[in-house]
């Protein structure tokens, strides 16, 4: 690579809390050259962000760099004079936001906000600007380049709003580019057309870059070398190839490990078995909408029915109708091939005890005024009419069975526990009820990888001990792979298609099974590349995103 | 643009049907007195037939909905009634001049006093306070900003009288700059009027002040986190530039709110303040008509009231809706 | 026109001196980052701020600046007892009052420190005040000050009103009734628009509804002004049993206020009831009761115990007024609005007898320093619990 162009030494960075400043990053070192891509990988807390903004010169309010340096070019950002910095910012740094829909300025049109840089640091005059700005349009793709500009932030689609902004971004042909989770709120469908535009564009312009980033195999794509963080400290940087086959540390190899965890396939169920909970010809609606139209799978004793889609596709519409907190209006839900009543307010107490749910915020999933004891302890006391000793008992029963230590936790509020145990007390209040069917409604997507793992692992072995059937809605295939035994794929609402794991895993597929599981990144650092070649570059983006719309 | 256009005609058709169940309030509230009007004007000693050939003129002996329909058609002509206790009204405030016939007599001249003193009061504070709340929003945790905050929670907790007692004795008693009593006249010179009406106009916006600056505060505070700030702040804008150009255009429809809100609150804070600097204006009549019970009066003034504060709660939800340009420029 | 003159020139004296001492700041320091990047506003600022404090030194120093003179003294006094008590609080009481306390700032210590005092003073009056509060002394109108030799007694150290009684004792119970009132109505208020509010987010639908629109409506009449309307007819209801006036008006505010509660309490109970784990109660069949009690109101004490200083505030103030023109709170019960139009014209006497002007502000500021207290308490909690979230 070439000449040297960002150097970070011993970067400390503090914040605000409690009246008193917390270490956040303590003394990391960066070095970027010209042309060249870092990944930042870490989760959530480990300071990726912060550091990605200082090295721009910035901190956000409340937050300071209390040591080390950055230069830039020869330039010390740190203690340069506000003019000198903000003469460098948008010119020759620029910034990429997370999400685009909210860093947009709603009151102006795109392509003024796009060519404000530029004229502000007196690089172009508007109309140059605005001609340049239709031109990186067509380079990223975006569908009408010469008009698109003159609309409104709301008036764009999430994915093509964050293209403008990576365009925005290279309005002065900055030398660096900070991408702050530029994918992270997309679909994974959407999200690979903004991940070949903005590779495209760094490479067409030489542009160095930092990408930050949770996603190992997002990073994996973009960038020449991986620099991993945990919790404010550096682990281990690399090559990205090297990082991949031979990573070194501890940390960084059980982030690896995750996305290998799969459970064993079970033997599919006696084709006259009654199944536990059976969905038929469901339709359902809020108001005029119609969100759910003619859904019908069944789930068996024992075994796990993911049901995957993006968002809006009607997977927890779904859910809301099994649970009776919205009646369909034609179809029934039947329990061991009872009918249920549709509404949840004529279902009987043995009726709701049956059916549980797990939700995705554990934060708001538990009442945070509650002990973990009370929590747990509700429902033993309702469903089973537990009390005093005995319910404390099977509440303690219950805690080691989610593998946390009783008399450590009984007595805590949730606002204590970590994400990973605040997801594990929300499994334990649905155990408490012993049912035979749990909905999990994305119960991993809130939680950083490691962490994930751990809860998928204690689902299987519940599965396995108390013979439990699940419902698992989520949008993340790599999940569908590690606990399914049966998959229903939808899409606006409908079933698409449905049938065991494997058959779901093997061609053919249907068109749209195909595009969202080819979509799914891959750790390989050719998987993009090869992808865009065999759909073909004019196929990709936007014929996808408008029969998708 | 028809989009809005329909919310607004929507937002119209609400304010009148808020009125209207007002006006219905009103009357209801009024007809439940003890006795009746008839014996309220004559007092206690009148002959039964005295009563009876009143209550005829004044049409009480209709059924409740004929009286209200009436009252309404006359409001709306307006013919707001006649004051039953001019005369007495007249010897109470020692004022012959106000014992016109009508109501409107008596409120007409008093609700034009009544809009100088609150058009005189905006001119001073809204610009005063948009501009503390917003400096204050920019240097927020400093001094100044704790100073404003302070000034502003003892401002708003201080009783009207409160403040316009302490006006009064250090503008006009120990230094004797301006009348403590407003006695305004008609065919004053404008500028004896303005000089009579500053005191009682410096009360009232002590009060609205610290509300609006706080509210002010608040609205560009929560526009200072969003991250499209933050964003221009990285595209290496000056932070005027920022300000105008980026938070502005987003601010205007909290601080329109913000200030069609405030108006509102004036016409409560009227009341009070008027009393004190025995200003005649329509709060003055209306405590002065709630003592001695003069009941069309009182209707009159609820309903004057009522109607103002509807109309600029309207106003701030319409600006507030013409702002927002996900409604201008629909998808 | 020297008035104005003197402004102009204190004006332009400012702006100079701020870009002055930026100027030799930055020269002096050899360019420190702090003066280098300092706005000029900033510089203003501190400028402006020295300049103020001269002014008060000049005006502390004029012979006729009594009540300045006063203000400063009340001022620093006030500081200074805030002070002692949130230092005593610092090292007195269980572990979370302390940690509370030292976070605290100090007008919120003032604030708890005057609450207390008023509560005190409240619950206590019969025992501290020197008379009854309607007993009438032979001399009516005397001067304040105790001093026999310019008309006073020094058994009336506030002097007596226009029909004789001691402003002192008056003044004392004032505490006693005007908070008491508005306490037990900003309870009913509470009472009326909280349960209302809660049973409108839990329940929802035309309830909801319904409730809402009443209360819109209801809301479209400024507060004080329908008060008014009804209080005149409360009057006619009452006739010539005052007491029964007041018991009235505690009904009318507290209706009246309690719209304002009602949607308070009903946007609180909404964001609660989206929760997860309320769907999750509902799901396991959990009653009304249960779901109210157990699980919204727990999380629903925070923002309404805030609210409840708020609309004390509120009706307090509402209270003042109302018997500052006149129909609020009936003689013989002594009261602060009241007794403010009753003294206003001592305002005049200021040049001769400085305690007398000070009577009619006395009794206002008297309700002033309370919503302040309460103003700044407030603040404080609101401000610890929204720092709280992120």
């Amino acid at each position: 690579m070439g000449e040297r162009l960002l150097t970070i030494t011993d970067l400390r960075i503090e914040g605000r809390a409690d009246e008193q400043w917390i270490p956040i990053v303590n003394g990391v070192d960066l070095t970027l050259d010209k042309g060249e891509v870092l990944g930042l990988i870490g989760e959530s807390g480990a300071g990726k962000s912060t550091v990605g903004l200082a090295a721009m010169g910035y901190t956000r309010d409340g937050v300071r760099i209390a040591g080390g340096s950055v230069e830039f070019d020869g330039i010390d950002l740190v203690n340069a004079p506000l003019m000198q910095k903000r003469a460098l910012l948008g010119k020759r740094i620029a910034y990429v936001a997370q999400s685009a829909a909210a860093s947009f300025n709603p009151a102006h049109k795109l392509i003024d906000q796009h060519s404000e840089a530029p004229v502000r640091h007196g690089v172009m005059r508007k109309g140059e600007s605005e001609e340049d700005a239709i031109e990186l349009y067509r380079r990223l793709r975006l569908p009408n380049p010469e008009e698109i500009g003159f609309r409104y932030p709301h008036q764009v689609s999430g994915g093509q709003l964050q293209r403008a902004m990576t365009a925005m971004a290279m309005s002065c042909r900055p030398d660096l580019i900070i991408f702050d989770e530029p994918t992270t709120a997309l679909d994974v469908t959407t999200q690979i057309e903004v991940l070949a535009a903005i590779r495209d564009i760094v490479e067409q312009f030489g542009t160095s870059a930092i990408y930050i980033t949770h996603d190992l195999a997002v990073v994996a794509q973009m960038a020449d070398r991986i620099k991993v963080l945990l919790r404010g400290d550096e682990v281990e940087e690399a090559p990205t190839r090297q990082m991949l086959e031979a990573p070194q540390e501890d940390y960084t190899r059980s982030l690896w490990a995750v996305r290998s965890f799969k459970r064993p396939a079970k033997p599919a169920p006696a084709a006259d078995a009654v199944p536990v909970l059976s969905v038929q010809n469901v339709t359902a609606g809020y108001g005029k909408a119609t969100v759910l139209r003619d859904v019908s799978f069944d789930i068996h004793e024992g075994r796990t029915v993911a049901v995957v889609g993006e968002s809006g596709s009607g997977k927890s519409t779904a859910a809301r109708c099994i649970t009776g907190l919205l009646p369909p209006r034609s179809g029934q839900v039947e329990l061991d091939g009872q009918a249920l009543p549709l509404d949840y307010r004529n279902r009987s107490k043995e009726q709701l005890r049956q059916v549980q749910m797990i939700y995705q915020m554990a934060d708001t999933a538990l009442n945070p005024r509650k002990t973990i004891g009370e929590i747990i302890g509700r429902p033993v006391e309702f469903y089973l009419g537990l009390r005093g000793k005995a319910k404390r008992a099977r509440v303690e029963e219950l805690l080691t069975q989610i593998e946390l230590p009783p008399g450590e936790f009984i007595d805590r509020l949730p606002s204590e526990l970590s994400g990973g145990q605040k997801q594990r007390i929300g499994i334990a209040r649905a155990l408490a009820a012993e049912p035979k069917f749990i909905i999990c409604d994305e119960v991993t997507s809130a939680l950083d990888q490691l962490v994930a793992e751990g809860i998928l692992k204690l689902l299987a072995r519940l599965q396995d001990d108390l013979k439990l059937s699940y419902m698992f809605i989520t949008h993340d295939l790599a999940t569908v792979r590690a606990i399914a035994d049966e998959v229903v794929v939808m899409k606006d609402g409908e079933v698409v298609e449905q049938g065991p794991k494997a058959d779901m895993f093997t061609p053919p597929h249907h068109p749209y099974t195909d595009l969202l599981l080819s979509s799914v990144p891959e750790m390989d650092p050719d998987w993009l590349s090869e992808l865009l070649a065999e759909r073909g570059r004019d196929n990709l983006g936007d014929a996808a995103v408008g029969s998708m719309d | 643009m028809s989009s809005v256009a329909k919310i607004i005609g929507q937002r119209l058709l609400l304010g009148l049907l808020t009125l209207f169940v007002i006006s219905v309030i009103i009357f209801t509230a009024v007809n439940m007195l003890p006795g009746d009007f008839a014996q309220a004007v004559l007092g206690q000693g009148a002959t039964p037939e005295a009563v009876a050939a009143i209550r005829r003129d004044l049409g009480l002996d209709q059924p409740f909905l004929v009286r209200y329909w009436s009252w309404l058609s006359d409001m709306l002509r307006g013919d707001l009634g006649t004051s039953f206790a001019q005369a007495n009204f007249a010897t109470f405030t020692g004022n012959e001049s106000q014992a016109g016939a009508t109501v409107m007599a008596q409120i007409g001249p008093r609700f034009e006093n009544t809009l100088f003193l609150a058009g005189v009061t905006a001119m001073i504070a809204v610009p005063f306070a948009v501009g503390l709340g917003i400096l204050s929003a920019l240097f927020r945790n400093s001094a100044f900003d704790k100073g404003a905050n302070v000034f502003a929670l003892t401002s708003i907790s201080s009783p009207e009288f409160f403040l316009a007692y302490v006006l009064i004795l250090f503008l006009a008693v120990l230094n004797p700059i301006l009348p403590s009593l407003s006695n305004i006249y008609e065919g004053m010179g404008m500028g004896e009027r303005l000089q009579r009406t500053l005191l009682p106009a410096l009360t009232l916006t002590l009060v609205v002040t610290a509300h609006m600056m706080r509210m002010t505060r608040a609205a560009i505070i929560n526009l200072l986190a969003s991250p499209y700030i933050e964003m221009a702040r990285l595209k290496g804008i000056k932070p005027m530039r920022v300000i105008v150009r980026h938070a502005l255009p987003n601010a205007l429809a909290p601080i329109i709110n913000v200030i069609a809100i405030n108006l509102a609150y004036l016409i409560t804070g009227v009341v009070v303040v008027e009393v004190v600097f025995v200003y005649p204006g329509i709060g003055q009549l209306f405590v002065d008509s709630v003592k001695i019970r003069d009941i069309p009066v009182v209707q009159a003034c609820c309903l004057i009231f009522a109607a103002a504060y509807i109309l600029l709660n309207l106003m701030a939800d319409i600006f507030s809706i013409l702002s927002n340009p996900r409604l201008r420029h629909p998808k | 026109m020297s008035f104005w003159t003197w402004t102009l020139a204190i004006a332009l004296a400012v702006f100079g001196g701020a870009w002055l001492m930026r100027a030799l700041g930055r020269r002096l320091t050899g360019n420190a980052p702090y003066f280098r990047d300092m706005p000029y506003a900033v510089a203003f600022g501190y400028v402006a701020a020295v300049a103020a404090v001269i002014g008060g030194a000049v005006l502390w120093v004029q012979p006729n600046a009594v009540f300045f003179r006063w203000a400063v003294q009340g001022f620093v006094i006030a500081a200074a007892l805030a002070f002692v008590f949130r230092l005593a609080g610092r090292h007195i009481g269980s572990e979370g009052t302390r940690k509370a306390f030292r976070t605290m700032p100090l007008t919120a210590a003032f604030g708890i420190l005057t609450i207390l005092v008023y509560a005190v003073l409240a619950i206590f009056a019969g025992l501290l005040a020197p008379y009854g509060q309607a007993e009438v002394f032979a001399q009516p109108n005397m001067l304040p000050g105790g001093d026999p030799a310019s008309g006073g007694d020094p058994a009336h150290p506030l002097g007596t009103d226009q029909i004789g009684r001691d402003l002192l004792t008056r003044l004392i119970y004032g505490a006693q009734n005007t908070v008491g009132i508005a306490f037990a109505t900003t309870c009913l208020a509470f009472l009326l628009g909280g349960s209302l509010g809660f049973l409108a987010a839990v329940i929802g639908g035309w309830f909801d509804n319904l409730l809402s629109r009443a209360v819109d409506v209801l809301m479209a009449i400024p507060s004080l002004i329908f008060a008014l309307l009804l209080m005149t007819i409360a009057s006619a209801w009452a006739g010539s049993e005052r007491w029964l006036l007041t018991i009235y008006m505690i009904v009318i505010i507290a209706v009246i206020d309690s719209t304002r509660v009602f949607r308070l309490a009903r946007a609180v109970g909404q964001n609660i009831v989206v929760m997860d784990y309320i769907e999750a109660a509902k799901l396991r069949g959990e009653g009304l009761r249960y779901l109210i009690f157990r699980e919204i109101l727990p999380n629903a004490t925070a923002p309404l115990l805030a609210e409840f200083g708020l609309r004390f505030c509120f009706v307090f103030l509402t209270i003042a007024a109302l018997s500052f023109l006149g129909v609020g709170i009936q003689p013989p019960l002594a009261d602060w609005g009241t007794m403010v139009r009753d003294l206003a014209q001592f305002i005049n006497f200021a040049a001769f007898s400085p305690l007398a002007a000070a009577l009619p502000l006395m009794a206002a500021g008297a309700i002033a320093l309370l919503t302040v207290a309460v103003n700044f308490v407030v603040d404080w909690v609101l401000h610890r619990s929204s720092g709280l979230k992120d």
